[in-house]
C-alpha cells in the first residue's frame, strides 16, 4: 500500500517536472534572444530586428505562461508528495528556494507585464530594460534551483545533529556545492541550444516556403551562430559533468556507462543491454579501454563498477544508460548541424540549401529531448537517494494514499495533455505564418503596446486610457 | 540584540498571504464574474484590466508556499499532505485559467469559446479549492509526531464548504469593485450591480462563517468570549475592533456604491478582507496548524531564518516598489473599445 503511493508519487513528480522543464529550457534562451533583438533594433534602427522581436514575443508569451503555471505546481508538490523530504531538507535548501522567489520570480512576473503590454506606456529604453530584466530573472531562477538540486546531488556545508536533523554550517558551501558550477553551465547552455534550434527550425521552415524572406534569413543566421558555438561548448561542459559524477557519484557514472565490474582500462559500450537481474550486460558493442579514457582521462584508470555497490544502492541502469546515449547522440548531431550551417554561412547560399533547411527543421525539437534525457540521467542516476547519501527516496514520501495520488496523477496527465496540445498548436500556427504576417495584414508593424497577443488584423487594444 | 526570528517570519508570511488574497483575489474575481458579462467584448475588457498584472499577483502565492516551506517547514510538511486533494485541485484550476490569458487570444471561434469557459471555470474552482483549503485548515488537522495522521477527506465538511462559498462571494466582490474602478460605460454600470449583490452575499456569509467558526472550534470560541450559550462581553469587547473594522469596510463599500464613487468600493472591500483575516489571526495565533503546532515549533533553524531575513529586508522593499510601479504604468480606465478580437 505504502509502496504504491510511493511509486505513484515518483511517477507524478517525474511527469510534472519533466513537463515543466520543457518551458524553462525554451524561455531562458528566448528571453535572452528577445533582449538581443530589441537591443540590436535600438542600436541599429534596422526594422528587421523589430519585426523579429514582435514575432518571437508572441511565442514567448505562450511558452512563458505555460512555464509559470506548471512551475507553481512544483513548488506545492514538494509538500503534497514529499513532505518528509521537505521537513528534512528545508533547514539547508529552504533559503535557496526562498531566494529564488524573491530574486527571480517576482522580477520575471512583474516586468513580463511591462514587456508584453507596455510598449506605448514606457519609452523604448525602459521597455528594453524590462525585456533585459525578464531575461536576467530567468537566469537567476536557474541559478537557485540548480543550486538546490546540486546540493541534493552532493550535499556539502552541513552537519547532522544528534536528532538526525540537518543544519547548514557554511552557506557558501551549500550554495556552491562541488557539482553546481558545471551543472549550471550545462543547463544554461542547454537552454540556449534548445532555443537556437527552435528559432533555426522556424526560420528554416519559412525559408523553405519563401527563400527571399529576409527576416527569416537573418534569424536563421543568428540561430546558426548560436548553436555552432554553443554545441561544442556543451560537449566540454558535459564531459566535465561526467568527471564530477565519477568523483562524487561513482554509482551514477557506472550506470551511465553500464560498468558492472571494477577494473582498470574499462571498455566503452557504444550500445548495450544492461540487465539488473543478472548484474551484467546481455550484449554490448564496445571499444576496449575507451571507457576509462573518456571518463577519467586515462585509458588505464581503474573505474568502479556497479557490483562495488550493494544491490539496494544501485540506480536503475537501463534507463540511465540509454537516456545518456540519447542526450549525447543529439549533442553530437547538433555539433554536426552547427558545422554544416557555419560552412553554409561562410560559403553563401544558405537559403538555397534545401537539405540543410530540412535538417534544421528536423532538429527543432532535439533540444527538448536532450534536456529531458539529461535530467533523467541526473535524477534517476542518483537513485535510490533523494538527498545523496542522506535520505532515501523511499523514506521521503508523504503520508498520502494510493487513491489520492492515482487520481491526481490522472488529472495532471489529462490537463497537461490538453494544454500541451493546444499550446503547441498555437505556437506552430504562429511559426507557420511567419514574422511578416502581421505586417502584411496591417501594412504597418503593430507596436507591442497593444496586447502582445493580439492576432493580425485585430482592432487595437489598450490596457489603459492613454494608449 | 537578538531578534525573535520565528515571530518576524510569522509576520512576513502573514503579510504575504494577505497580499496574495487581496491581489489574486480581484483577478480571480474577474474570472468568477466572467459568465455574467454582457458580451464577448466586455469579457475582453475585463481580461485586459488584469492581463498585465495577474502573474505578479500569483507570485505571492508562490511566496506563500515557498515561504512556508522555507520558514515553517514542519507546518508545510504537516499541512500539504492533509490538504492534498484541495491543493491539487487548486493547482489544476490555476493552470487552466492561467494559460487562458494567452490561449484565449490565439484561439479561433471554437478555441476562444473553450478558453473563455476554462478561464471562468478555472477561476471559480480555484477559489472554491482555496476556500476548502482554508476551511480544512481552520478545522484543524490530525497530527501524530508532527506528521499528518488523519483521513484523506478530513478537510471536507459542511463548514469548509461554507467557507468556500464565502470566498467565492468575497473574490467576486473585490473583482467587481476593481472593475468599477478600472472601467467605464456599460461594463462599469454592470459591475456596480454585481458589487451590490456580492456585498450582500459577503456580509451574510462572513457573519455565518464567523459564527460557524466559534461553534466548530471551542478554543476559538473561548477567545472570542463564546461560552456555549452566550458571550462573555468583557472578553468579546477586547477583540471587538476587528468586527468593527469589518463593519466600517462594509459601510465604506456600500456608501461608495450609493454615491457612485469609483475607488471607494474597492477600498471598502479590501478593509472587509483585512478584518476577516485579522479575525482568523486573533483566533489562532500563535498556531500555524490550528491548536496542534505553534509557529515556534514549526519554525526552521535560526540560521536559515536569519539568512532569509537579510534577503527579505533588501529585496522585499524593491519588489513592492517595482510592483507598485507596474500598477502605476497601467493605471487609468481601460477603454470600452479595448477588444482583443
Ligand atoms: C533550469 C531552470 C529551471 C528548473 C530546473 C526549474 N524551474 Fe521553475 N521556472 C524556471 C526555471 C526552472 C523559469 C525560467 O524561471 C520559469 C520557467 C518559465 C517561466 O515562465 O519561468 C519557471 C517558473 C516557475 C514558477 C512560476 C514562477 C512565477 O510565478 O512567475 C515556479 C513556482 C517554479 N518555476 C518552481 C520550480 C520548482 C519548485 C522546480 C523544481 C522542483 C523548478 N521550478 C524547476
Ligand atoms: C527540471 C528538471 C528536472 C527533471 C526533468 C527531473 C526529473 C526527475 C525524475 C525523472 C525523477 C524520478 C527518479 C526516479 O524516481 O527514478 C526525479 C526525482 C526527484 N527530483 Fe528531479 N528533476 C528535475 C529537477 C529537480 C529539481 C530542481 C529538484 C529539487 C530542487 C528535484 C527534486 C527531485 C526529487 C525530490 C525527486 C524524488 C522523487 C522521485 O524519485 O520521483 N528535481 N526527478
Ligand atoms: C554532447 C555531449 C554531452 C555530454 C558528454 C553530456 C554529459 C552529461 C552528464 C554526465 C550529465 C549528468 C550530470 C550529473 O548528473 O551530475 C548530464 C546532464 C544533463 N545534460 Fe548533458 N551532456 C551532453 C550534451 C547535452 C545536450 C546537447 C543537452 C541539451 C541540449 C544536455 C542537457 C543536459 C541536462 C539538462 C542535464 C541535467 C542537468 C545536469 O545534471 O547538469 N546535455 N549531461
Amino acid at each position: 500500500m505504502h509502496l504504491d503511493a510511493l511509486l505513484l508519487s515518483r511517477l507524478q513528480f517525474a511527469f510534472t517536472i519533466a513537463f515543466h522543464i520543457i518551458f524553462p529550457s525554451f524561455t531562458i534562451g528566448l528571453a535572452s534572444f528577445l533582449a538581443v533583438l530589441e537591443g540590436l533594433w535600438l542600436a541599429t534602427k534596422n526594422e528587421a530586428f523589430k519585426i523579429l522581436y514582435l514575432f518571437w514575443i508572441k511565442i514567448f508569451a505562450i511558452s512563458f505562461g505555460m512555464g509559470v503555471v506548471t512551475g507553481v505546481v512544483m513548488s506545492y508538490e514538494i509538500g503534497t508528495n514529499w513532505s518528509v523530504f521537505s521537513a528534512a531538507a528545508a533547514p539547508v535548501i529552504g533559503p535557496l528556494l526562498a531566494f529564488e522567489v524573491l530574486t527571480a520570480f517576482f522580477l520575471e512576473a512583474s516586468f513580463l507585464g511591462v514587456m508584453l503590454f507596455g510598449w506605448k506606456k514606457v519609452g523604448p529604453r525602459l521597455h528594453f530594460t524590462a525585456t533585459a530584466l525578464v531575461a536576467f530573472g530567468t537566469a537567476v531562477s536557474a541559478f537557485w534551483i540548480i543550486s538546490a538540486n546540486s546540493w541534493m546531488q552532493h550535499p556539502a556545508g552541513y552537519v547532522r545533529l544528534a536528532s538526525g536533523a540537518l543544519r547548514a554550517v557554511d552557506w557558501l558551501a551549500v550554495i556552491f556545492s562541488p557539482t553546481f558550477p558545471v551543472r549550471l553551465l550545462h543547463m544554461v547552455l542547454a537552454a540556449y541550444l534548445t532555443t537556437a534550434l527552435v528559432v533555426g527550425a522556424a526560420s528554416a521552415w519559412r525559408l523553405l516556403k519563401d527563400p527571399d524572406e529576409g527576416e527569416s534569413g537573418l534569424a536563421l543566421k543568428m540561430a546558426i551562430g548560436m548553436f555552432a558555438i554553443v554545441a561544442p561548448l556543451q560537449l566540454l561542459a558535459g564531459d566535465m559533468s561526467g568527471k564530477l559524477a565519477l568523483r562524487y557519484q561513482p554509482a551514477k557514472l557506472a550506470a551511465i556507462e553500464a560498468f558492472w565490474e571494477t577494473r582498470s582500462g574499462q571498455a566503452f559500450h557504444i550500445v548495450a543491454w544492461p540487465d539488473r537481474d543478472t548484474a551484467s550486460n546481455r550484449w554490448e558493442v564496445s571499444i576496449p579501454r575507451l571507457g576509462s579514457l573518456i571518463t577519467a582521462g586515462d585509458a588505464n584508470a581503474e573505474i568502479k563498477g556497479l557490483k562495488a555497490f550493494a544491490p539496494q544502492d544501485r540506480p536503475p541502469v537501463f534507463l540511465v544508460f540509454w537516456a545518456f546515449r540519447v542526450m549525447v547522440g543529439l549533442g553530437v548531431a547538433m555539433i554536426g548541424l552547427g558545422l554544416w550551417g557555419g560552412f553554409r554561412v561562410w560559403r553563401g547560399g544558405l537559403a538555397g540549401d534545401r537539405w540543410f533547411l530540412r535538417a534544421t527543421v528536423a532538429m527543432g525539437p532535439a533540444g527538448f529531448v536532450a534536456v529531458v534525457a539529461g535530467w533523467v540521467v541526473a535524477e534517476v542516476g542518483r537513485q535510490p537517494w533523494v538527498i545523496y547519501g542522506l535520505l532515501r527516496t523511499t523514506d521521503a514520501v508523504s503520508p498520502v494514499t494510493r487513491g489520492e495520488v492515482s487520481v491526481s496523477l490522472l488529472a495532471f496527465m489529462t490537463i497537461y495533455a490538453v494544454i500541451f496540445g493546444v499550446g503547441v498548436l498555437y505556437i506552430l500556427r504562429l511559426m507557420g505564418e511567419g514574422p511578416l504576417a502581421p505586417v502584411a495584414a496591417l501594412g504597418t508593424v503593430r507596436p507591442p503596446g497593444y496586447a502582445l497577443g493580439a492576432a493580425p488584423g485585430d482592432p487595437p487594444t489598450g490596457s489603459g486610457t492613454r494608449s | 540584540m537578538s531578534l525573535d526570528l520565528p515571530l518576524i517570519w510569522a509576520a512576513i508570511l502573514a503579510i504575504a498571504v494577505l497580499l496574495y488574497v487581496m491581489l489574486d483575489g480581484f483577478d480571480l474575481g474577474i474570472g468568477i464574474l466572467f459568465p455574467f458579462a454582457g458580451s464577448p467584448s466586455e469579457r475582453d475588457v475585463m481580461m485586459s484590466t488584469v492581463a498585465p498584472v495577474w502573474d505578479g499577483n500569483e507570485t505571492w502565492l508562490v511566496l506563500g508556499g515557498g515561504g512556508l516551506f522555507a520558514a515553517f517547514p514542519f507546518a508545510y510538511a504537516a499541512l500539504m499532505p492533509a490538504l492534498y486533494a484541495p491543493i491539487i485541485l487548486m493547482l489544476l484550476a490555476l493552470i487552466l485559467r492561467g494559460v487562458a490569458f494567452e490561449f484565449r487570444l490565439r484561439g479561433r471561434a471554437r478555441g476562444k469559446r473553450f478558453w473563455t469557459i476554462a478561464f471562468a471555470a478555472g477561476s471559480i474552482i480555484a477559489t472554491l479549492a482555496q476556500g476548502l483549503v482554508l476551511g480544512g485548515f481552520i478545522q484543524g488537522v490530525t497530527l501524530k509526531d508532527g506528521h499528518f495522521a488523519g483521513d484523506p477527506l478530513d478537510w471536507l465538511s459542511p463548514y469548509s464548504m461554507l467557507v468556500a462559498v464565502g470566498l467565492v462571494a468575497g473574490y467576486a466582490l473585490i473583482g467587481a469593485a476593481w472593475l468599477i474602478w478600472r472601467t467605464e460605460g456599460e461594463l462599469h454600470a454592470r459591475a456596480r450591480r454585481w458589487a451590490w449583490i456580492a456585498l450582500a452575499a459577503v456580509t451574510v456569509l462572513l457573519a455565518a462563517v464567523s459564527f460557524a467558526t466559534l461553534l466548530v472550534h471551542p478554543e476559538v470560541g473561548a477567545r472570542w468570549g463564546w461560552t456555549g450559550d452566550g458571550f462573555d462581553l468583557a472578553q468579546l469587547a477586547r477583540l471587538s475592533p476587528i468586527p468593527l473594522l469589518g463593519a466600517a469596510g462594509l459601510g465604506v463599500a456600500a456608501l461608495g456604491l450609493r454615491r457612485h464613487a469609483h475607488g471607494w468600493p474597492f477600498f471598502g472591500a479590501i478593509i472587509m478582507f483585512l478584518s476577516g483575516y485579522l479575525g482568523l489571526a486573533a483566533g489562532f495565533f500563535p498556531y500555524v496548524v490550528p491548536y496542534a503546532l505553534t509557529f515556534r515549533e514549526a519554525a526552521n533553524a535560526d540560521n536559515a531564518l536569519g539568512l532569509m531575513l537579510v534577503g527579505v529586508v533588501i529585496l522585499l522593499p524593491a519588489i513592492i516598489g517595482y510592483s507598485i510601479w507596474v500598477y502605476w504604468i497601467f493605471r487609468g480606465k481601460v477603454g470600452a473599445d479595448a477588444g482583443y478580437h
